[in-house]
């Protein structure tokens, strides 16, 4: 007799637990990999990636197309290369231009698109030619300050 | 009747480098009650340990049946198990079971019996120990005769070939003391099995047992019949069965000199 | 001085001889738990016992781990500015560290010490030596069941606090503070990933499970049988599941979260 409110508590327990599972999954974190249907690879090659980490989101517009799946660095190229996973529904012409953005000040980083305006589609496994590095916030700040120099520079001489 | 159910030949047992047992040898008859006797920590509890195959000795053989029991498998050994019963000091009844589900405890584990057939046959072995009425009571519930009662129900409930009892009679008032010995003359009559009894009590033996072995220093010292004991003039035994605290036995563990060491010198 | 060296000695050659003997323990678990699957009812019992009964200190654990993450964690965020991302804080603290973490010690302490001391108990009272002379193994019968409860509970205790903790952040941070209630979601599910995040925070719960259920189970097989072993048994089983989560969970932590 006291063997079946037993079980209904542990039966109460297993659910609950399970519940919690899904919420976790569900409501607390994203489901990556199946939101991504049918996916295909590209490949871009930077100068400078900056901060961008496998993972990272893959964006056009600001819509998720995919994320970032390696990063290496070409040695005969000397340049990074950076292969990402895109959704299959989605399809980018030749000319489309890659960037390495950041979101907000201090977010961040990921793999942003421009498509061009090409008839032709890039077709899987294909390399994005148009990019553009990471912005570095370093040399961000010193080409600023040589140009405040320099203006400082002629300024009292006026 | 010829082959007893159990022997012991030439038994030798150690804990590491502790002696405990050093040369047994023994049996026991089909049918009788065996009492075996000795003072507290002598192996006797190691006997049945032995018997019940949870120790395995040195050198020597056990036979229980015709069969080595230190020779067998784990299967071959819980077949044998199941038809050995063994009452421990305190009963061990399980504490998170009923006195029924206890004795129903043997029954569901080895047979496939349906549950008005284990009804039944746990209210038969409590009603032979006179513990119906106490059926539903947890174990915590019971006295100490009663809770050994209980135990003795579940020892009996596979209607085992061979019952072991280890010290059935401490810590029992002399009323629970008559019960438990006279329930174990009369389940070893009624079930038709052998019964082995390690105990200290040698008056209560006296009058249940057919056969008494006496143990000291890992040996047998003297064997014989309840009436050969009374009528002997071993010293051993006599001091055993008059509970004189000087004899064969000595009062003081073995020590040095006494007036050294009172002096002050290395003891 | 050689004394002190003898003792060492004697200690690393008793600690070597235990995880010797807990392998080989554990192995004899495995073994006998297909006996102890076929009559499932025991182990829901000690899925009761170890699983429903922790419940409660689960529940409320979390609740109040979380309502601390969310206090301190929007102190902390919300001089950067960054208080949107307070519900990323709080869920990837609580589903990759302090769920499976904390969760692994509080049950270590409800519910490994009370099988610890049950099977202990069972011990000084001889009924395991009982259950063996009546041909019924005692680690089919008390061990398995006891062990796969405690496996099988952790996980999901794991995933309770968890939640309860991101209730309790959310509680803190969008009811009591105000930050935006769609920020702080939406921050949340953008950063915490269900394969990398979720999914390896279930296997550290799991792990940590399978350790303080056969430290507790083997501790209280193990003990001295006495009044005083079992109380040294407890404490033991405390201890060593407090290490092994530790330890455990920093192994796991530099190979699942690495870059």
């Amino acid at each position: 007799m006291s063997r079946t409110t037993l079980d209904l508590w542990v039966g109460v327990f297993v659910a609950m637990g399970i519940a919690a599972l899904f919420f976790l999954a569900i409501k607390v974190g994203s489901v990556s990999g199946s939101d991504i249907k049918s996916p295909y690879t590209l490949t871009a090659r930077f100068d400078n990636i900056g901060g961008l980490k496998v993972r990272a989101p893959v964006k056009v517009a600001g819509v998720l197309v995919g994320r970032v799946s390696e990063i290496h660095y070409d040695n005969e190229r000397f340049q990074a290369e950076v292969v990402f996973t895109v959704d299959g529904r989605y399809k980018f012409p030749t000319d489309t231009f890659a960037n390495i953005l950041t979101s907000g000040l201090l977010g961040e980083q990921y793999l942003g698109l421009d498509p061009g305006g090409e008839e032709k589609m890039l077709a899987p496994g294909d390399v994005i030619k148009k990019t553009q590095s990471a912005v570095v916030l370093e040399k961000l700040i010193s080409q600023f300050m040589f140009s405040k120099a320099a203006e400082g520079d002629t300024a009292p001489a006026k | 009747m010829s082959e007893p159910l159990v022997r012991l030949e030439n038994v030798r047992f150690a804990y590491g480098e502790r002696a405990i047992l050093r040369d047994i040898s023994l049996s026991i008859p089909r049918g009788k009650v065996v009492a075996i006797m000795g003072g507290s920590g002598c192996g006797k509890t190691t006997l049945l340990r032995l018997i019940g195959g949870q120790e395995k000795a040195r050198s020597g053989r056990v036979l229980v049946d015709g069969q080595d029991v230190a020779r067998l498998g784990r299967d071959d050994l819980y077949a044998m198990r199941r038809r050995m019963g063994m009452l421990f000091q305190f009963g061990a009844l399980f504490t998170d079971m009923s006195v029924f589900d206890n004795v129903a405890f043997p029954l569901r584990e080895h047979t496939e019996l349906s549950p008005e057939l284990i009804n039944d046959l746990v209210l038969m072995k409590l009603h032979a120990v006179g513990l119906r009425g106490a059926a539903k009571l947890m174990p915590a519930e019971l006295s100490g005769g009663m809770a050994r009662r209980v135990a003795l129900a579940r020892t009996i409930a596979l209607d085992p070939m061979l019952l072991m009892y280890d010290e059935p009679f401490t810590g029992l008032d002399p009323i629970s003391l008559g019960v438990i010995g006279q329930l174990i003359r009369r389940l070893n009559d009624a079930l038709g099995a052998s019964s082995v009894i390690v105990t200290h009590d040698i008056q209560e033996s006296l009058q249940i047992v057919d056969y008494i072995y006496f143990i000291s220093e890992g040996r047998v010292v003297a064997e014989g019949t309840p009436d050969d004991i009374r009528n002997t003039s071993d010293p051993f035994v006599h001091q055993f069965v008059h509970a004189e605290a000087d004899g064969p036995v000595p009062f003081h563990y073995p020590a040095g000199d006494y007036a050294t060491a009172l002096t002050g010198g290395a003891a | 001085m050689l004394g002190v060296l003898r003792k060492l000695g004697a200690l690393a050659i008793n600690g070597v001889w235990r995880l010797g003997f807990i392998t080989r323990f554990f192995w004899m678990v495995l073994l006998y738990s297909g006996q102890s699957f076929t009559r499932l009812h025991l182990t829901i019992r000690e899925l009761y016992f170890s699983g429903v009964m922790s419940l409660l200190i689960i529940l409320v654990s979390g609740l109040f781990v979380g309502l601390v993450l969310g206090l301190q964690g929007y102190e902390t965020l919300q001089r950067y500015g960054a208080s949107d991302s307070l519900g990323t804080l709080v869920a990837l603290s609580l589903v990759r560290e302090l769920g499976p973490v904390v969760a692994g010690l509080l049950f270590a302490s409800r519910a490994g010490s009370a099988v610890t001391a049950e099977i202990g108990l069972m011990k000084v009272t001889e009924q395991l030596k009982a259950m063996d002379m009546m041909a019924v193994s005692p680690i089919a019968r008390v061990v398995a069941p006891r062990f796969w409860g405690g496996v099988i509970s952790m996980p999901l205790l794991a995933a309770l606090f968890s939640a309860m903790g991101v209730f309790g952040g959310w509680l803190i941070g969008v009811v009591a503070i105000g930050v935006d209630d769609g920020a702080f979601w939406a921050q949340m599910q953008a950063a915490v990933d269900f394969r990398y995040d979720v999914i390896n925070g279930v296997i550290k719960s799991c792990v940590f499970g399978v350790a303080v259920a056969l430290i507790a189970v083997f501790e209280g097989y193990d003990c001295v049988p006495t009044a005083e072993g079992v109380s040294r048994a407890i404490t033991r089983t405390v201890v060593s599941s407090a290490l092994a989560i530790l330890a455990l969970d920093f192994v796991m932590t530099s190979f699942m979260f690495r870059g």
